[in-house]
């Protein structure tokens, strides 16, 4: 019943708000926002602390049949790998409710119900292990967040909303050919059934690419990236945290629950032309993100580069990699969602993303610095941070693999290094350029109370990750087992 | 016949009642003496006229959903079919016709279309529809098919002073005159090499290969090509957008919507029940049909910046991807597929031109993209609703449209035309394209005109359950699937 209420509960709210709030009853749109948000947080924090980690299964299931005709199952549950998405979606979702809180003036209503409408198809996307019903909630997702950029977004919201709702939809299609392929093979949805479904070679090959379109596509990997700087520069501060956070996760999750234990031969066979491409997002895409002159640009760039590091850890076929990926994710979705918040902070301030129009922002804004520094060094995997932890396992894993890997994947932290310190140098730091910087206010307490949640985070998960590690470890150490048994 | 027969077709001749009545009674109803030429313009006895059939068609639809387990039945010697199929198809046609005459009350009002004589024109419509529907011999289907299209081609050049009307309706009749010929030469070939009209002797004459294969081809080229033209499929599809743009609104959703379930039943009458043994034949015609109507209606509706002719492409292309579920033979499951979608289709449209007619005003109508600018902000609710018809027709989850073209999806992958349903995805990416772009429109934009949309509760409220329903059944479509499965499953045993 958990995950049941994790999902339905904020789509029940979203929908209870967009129906009674208007602009003319903000403060009760966002208290009642506020309301469903941190709920649905407490709902999934059992999740967790009850989780059984001897147990390497799905846990928590729900399984009642949905529509007869097609077979199909409301079959939920939760593993090892998955169940951290799920707290952190609800997580992220409180964030997001109070990052939008004294910005968005504009239909508040509908903003905050978007949000948690999403936050709620995202959790489902999480727990399905129907394979419909995954589907059913991935193309979901669309619709808020098309939503989301177009009517919040910046200059340019209307191409980068169709950019990023036709690309993504163009990736899925295909893999709903798949997902009818595999039910007419093996006459079930089930997800776990697929697991054990045996498959040719060639239905393999052809399965793995469909889904790799619709996988690759919302990671996204290189070459079929561009729409996430054009979607994540329009998007509104809350749409780009939650855009880099969770939704770039539904795409790695998705190779992690299909592609590499449906069709284990393909994924051995292809895996070195996915860390290819993933070397190439790691360290190509990390040179890109050095020249931007857009901040939001340039970490989204540096989100594609950072969610290189997970596909390499996924393909690597071992433990360290693939744990190490999981990690990564968790910790980029604290670390990205802090860095789009301080953008929002000083856009929200300034009216401008562009690097040059800044410097010397230490000067008026102290506090605010001591954050966005920490983050930025987090970004570059600064060691007692989270991303040291995700970044130096897939590494670890790569090493283990091959060296020359190994070391082309460790320079990109030097190159994560040089992009995000030096906007932060160029930003922050040296002498107050123009006016506006000078009338900068620091952040108040609304902003500190996130940034601070963040930090401790952050800086927590990269002391002390063994609760993380814990959990996904018997998961991850099942997949690897699944996969390294041939299906043919 | 039987007095039993009688009983049987009690709904078609409740409505057949109905319909004299109101010619009959309502021209003596009137208010004064200085309206005496047009006896079927008095407000006060359309009006009547109105509550009268809304009432009708509410019984009708009771009447039939209670038959819909019914044993079926062929009665007056075969030429009329009573199935569950057929139960369940009229039931949504007159539902369909209801909520149409709903939406359109206020819209007909402003433009003085108001009148006792378009609603007997829009009962006799659906009358020719159930006769299409229950049709078990190519004359009833034919005769169906005329009552249906004769109404229509009067309806929409009904408005006074309306010359684009005038001119839709030329075109439709006289396109519409060439298909009944090409569908009347297609049967009558039929008749010749098979020596019969009732579908199922066609069917026996043609499995004991008695049959002049090459008379028999000519038919079947005939008529699916009368049959496509009906449908609206490519390549016969050149008089949809003109009709649907040049009749009002309120015509142009009597067209679109309730009659192409009798499009579909009509298909699988002639196709299934009837050609079954040609499906050799008829799956390649069937298959370029289909392709065409989905590049054809989903490109050009990309170019196009009037509502209701992008609908008018859509619709083209909804059309053939419904023909995909034609292409597994004799599969239940595939047929059943097919009727789904035609069902909710129906219930998309409906809504979709529900809401331009609500929005248009006396003197104005709504019909261009620019005229839904902003409608969050006017009428959050409408546009809401709205967002959800056009992600339904575009076939995103969780509508009922993505369940639909899943349906149809499943069925061509599970009778190994892979590439095909593909090349269905791929075609329905384009159309989500054109979709999204009146989500743009309603969300992205500031409302040109900020007048409040006031009034009309009914039909709001009406369009809020049509709404719901689309949202809903994508959510919870066990019950509409196990329908369609159960009636076609029924209809095909017998």
């Amino acid at each position: 019943m958990i995950l049941s209420l994790a999902i339905w509960m904020p789509i029940v709210f979203g929908l209870f708000i967009l129906g009674s709030g208007s602009d003319t009853n903000k403060g009760y749109v966002r208290w009642m926002a506020l309301f469903a948000a941190t709920l649905s947080f407490a709902i999934t924090l059992p999740l967790v602390v009850d989780f059984d980690i001897a147990n390497a299964g799905m846990q928590y299931v729900e399984n009642v049949s949905w529509v007869k005709r097609f077979d199909l199952n409301y079959h939920l549950g939760v593993d090892g790998i998955s169940v951290w998405f799920v707290v952190l979606t609800a997580f992220i979702t409180v964030i997001v409710v109070l990052a939008a809180w004294e910005v968005i003036q504009d239909r508040v209503a509908q903003y905050m119900a978007a949000f948690l409408i999403l936050s709620g198809l995202m959790i489902g996307v999480f727990c399905a292990l129907d394979g419909l019903l995954f589907y059913v909630f991935f193309e979901a997702t669309l619709i808020p967040m098309y939503i989301i950029i177009g009517v919040w977004g910046g200059k340019n919201k209307i191409y980068a909303a169709f950019k990023f709702f036709l690309y993504t939809l163009l990736g899925s299609l295909l893999t709903l050919i798949a997902i009818l392929y595999l039910y007419n093979v093996t006459d079930t949805f089930n997800i776990l059934d697929w697991h054990q479904a045996q498959l040719s070679f060639t239905e393999q090959v052809l399965i793995f690419f469909a889904f790799f379109m619709a996988f690759a596509v919302k990671v996204p990997m290189w070459p079929v990236h561009t729409w996430l700087p054009d979607a994540h520069v329009e998007a509104p501060t809350g749409g780009s945290i939650v855009l880099a956070a969770i939704m770039l996760k539904l795409g790695a999750y998705g190779f992690l629950r299909f592609s590499l234990p449906i069709a284990p031969d393909a994924s051995q066979y292809l895996g070195p032309f996915i860390i290819v491409l993933s070397l190439i997002a790691v360290i190509y895409v990390g040179l890109v993100a050095l020249v931007q002159k857009d901040m939001k640009k340039l970490v989204a760039y540096s989100s594609i580069a950072h969610m290189g590091f997970v596909t390499l850890g996924f393909f690597i076929f071992n433990q360290m990699g693939i744990e190490g990926g999981i990690i990564q994710m968790i910790s980029h979705g604290f670390i990205s969602g802090a860095m789009f918040f301080s953008i929002g902070v000083l856009y929200d301030r300034m009216h401008t993303r562009q690097i040059a129009d800044y410097g010397g922002v230490v000067n008026t804004m102290p506090r605010f610095t001591v954050f966005a520094v920490l983050f930025a060094m987090a970004n570059c995997g600064l060691p007692a941070t989270s991303g040291f932890i995700g970044e130096f396992m897939v590494i670890l894993g790569a090493i283990d693999y091959d060296f020359t890997i190994g070391l082309l994947a460790a320079t990109a932290l030097i190159l994560g290094a040089a992009y995000s310190l030096w906007m932060t140098k160029r930003v922050f730091f040296g002498e107050v350029t123009n006016d506006h910087v000078a009338q900068l206010k620091d952040i108040n307490s609304r902003e500190y109370f996130i940034l601070g949640t963040l930090a401790i985070l952050t800086i927590g998960m990269g002391v002390y990750p063994k609760p993380f590690t814990d959990i996904i470890h018997p998961a991850a150490v099942e997949l690897l087992k699944h996969v390294a048994v041939t299906k043919i | 016949m039987q007095a039993i027969d009688l009983l049987e077709i009690l709904p078609e001749l409740i409505l057949l009642l109905v319909i004299c009545f109101i010619l009959l009674v309502t021209p003596f109803m009137k208010e004064n003496e200085t309206n005496d030429e047009d006896v079927f313009f008095t407000p006060k006895a359309a009006g009547f006229a109105y509550q009268i059939s809304i009432l009708t068609l509410l019984i009708l639809a009771i009447m039939f959903a209670m038959r819909v387990s019914d044993m079926p039945l062929r009665i007056m010697n075969g030429l009329y079919i009573i199935d569950p199929f057929s139960n369940v198809l009229k039931c949504i046609s007159a539902i369909a016709v209801m909520v149409t005459l709903i939406y359109s009350k206020q819209y007909l009002i402003d433009r003085q279309l108001f009148r006792t004589d378009y609603i007997a024109l829009v009962l006799l419509a659906l009358l020719g529809q159930f006769v299409m529907i229950s049709g078990a011999n190519m004359l009833t289907l034919y005769l169906g098919l005329e009552l249906l299209a004769l109404s229509t081609y009067t309806l929409t050049a009904m408005r006074p002073n309306y010359p684009r009307g005038i001119e839709a309706g030329m075109k439709y009749f006289i396109l519409g005159a060439l298909s009944s010929g090409f569908l009347l030469y297609g049967m009558s070939m039929i008749y010749g090499a098979t020596g019969s009209l009732d579908l199922e002797d066609i069917m026996r004459n043609i499995s004991n290969d008695g049959v002049m294969r090459l008379v028999m081809a000519f038919g079947l080229v005939f008529l699916l090509a009368g049959l496509a033209f009906k449908l609206g499929a490519a390549p016969f599809h050149m008089w949809v957008p003109d009709v649907y743009h040049g009749a009002p609104t309120s015509v142009t959703l009597l067209i679109g919507g309730a009659p192409k379930i009798a499009a579909f039943a009509i298909t699988f009458r002639l196709l299934v029940g009837g050609l079954q043994p040609l499906d050799m034949e008829w799956q390649p015609i069937l298959i370029f049909l289909a392709i065409t109507s989905l590049v054809l209606g989903n490109l050009t509706a990309i170019a196009q910046t009037n509502i209701k002719r992008m609908l008018a492409y859509s619709t083209i292309s909804h059309m053939g991807f419904m023909l995909l579920g034609f292409l597994c033979v004799y599969d239940e499951l595939a047929y059943s597929a097919a009727f789904f979608y035609a069902v909710t289709y129906v219930l998309s449209t409906l809504g979709t031109f529900g809401i331009l007619m609500i929005l248009s005003k006396k003197g104005f109508e709504c019909e261009t993209l620019d005229d839904l600018k902003g409608l969050n902000r006017r009428s959050p609710l409408l546009a809401f609703i709205m967002l959800l018809l056009m992600f339904s027709l575009a076939g995103i989850p969780p509508t009922v449209g993505f369940i639909a073209k899943l349906s149809i999806l499943d069925a061509l992958v599970d009778a190994g035309y892979l590439g095909l349903a593909i090349f269905a995805v791929m075609a329905s990416l384009v159309g989500a394209f054109y979709y999204l772009r009146v989500v743009k429109t309603m969300y992205f934009e500031e409302p040109t005109d900020n007048s409040s949309i006031d009034g009309q509760g009914f039909a709001k409220g009406i369009l809020t359950i049509n709404g719901i329903f689309i949202l809903l059944a994508g959510i919870f479509p066990a019950f509409l699937t196990a329908l369609c499965l159960s009636a076609m499953r029924m209809s095909l045993q017998s």
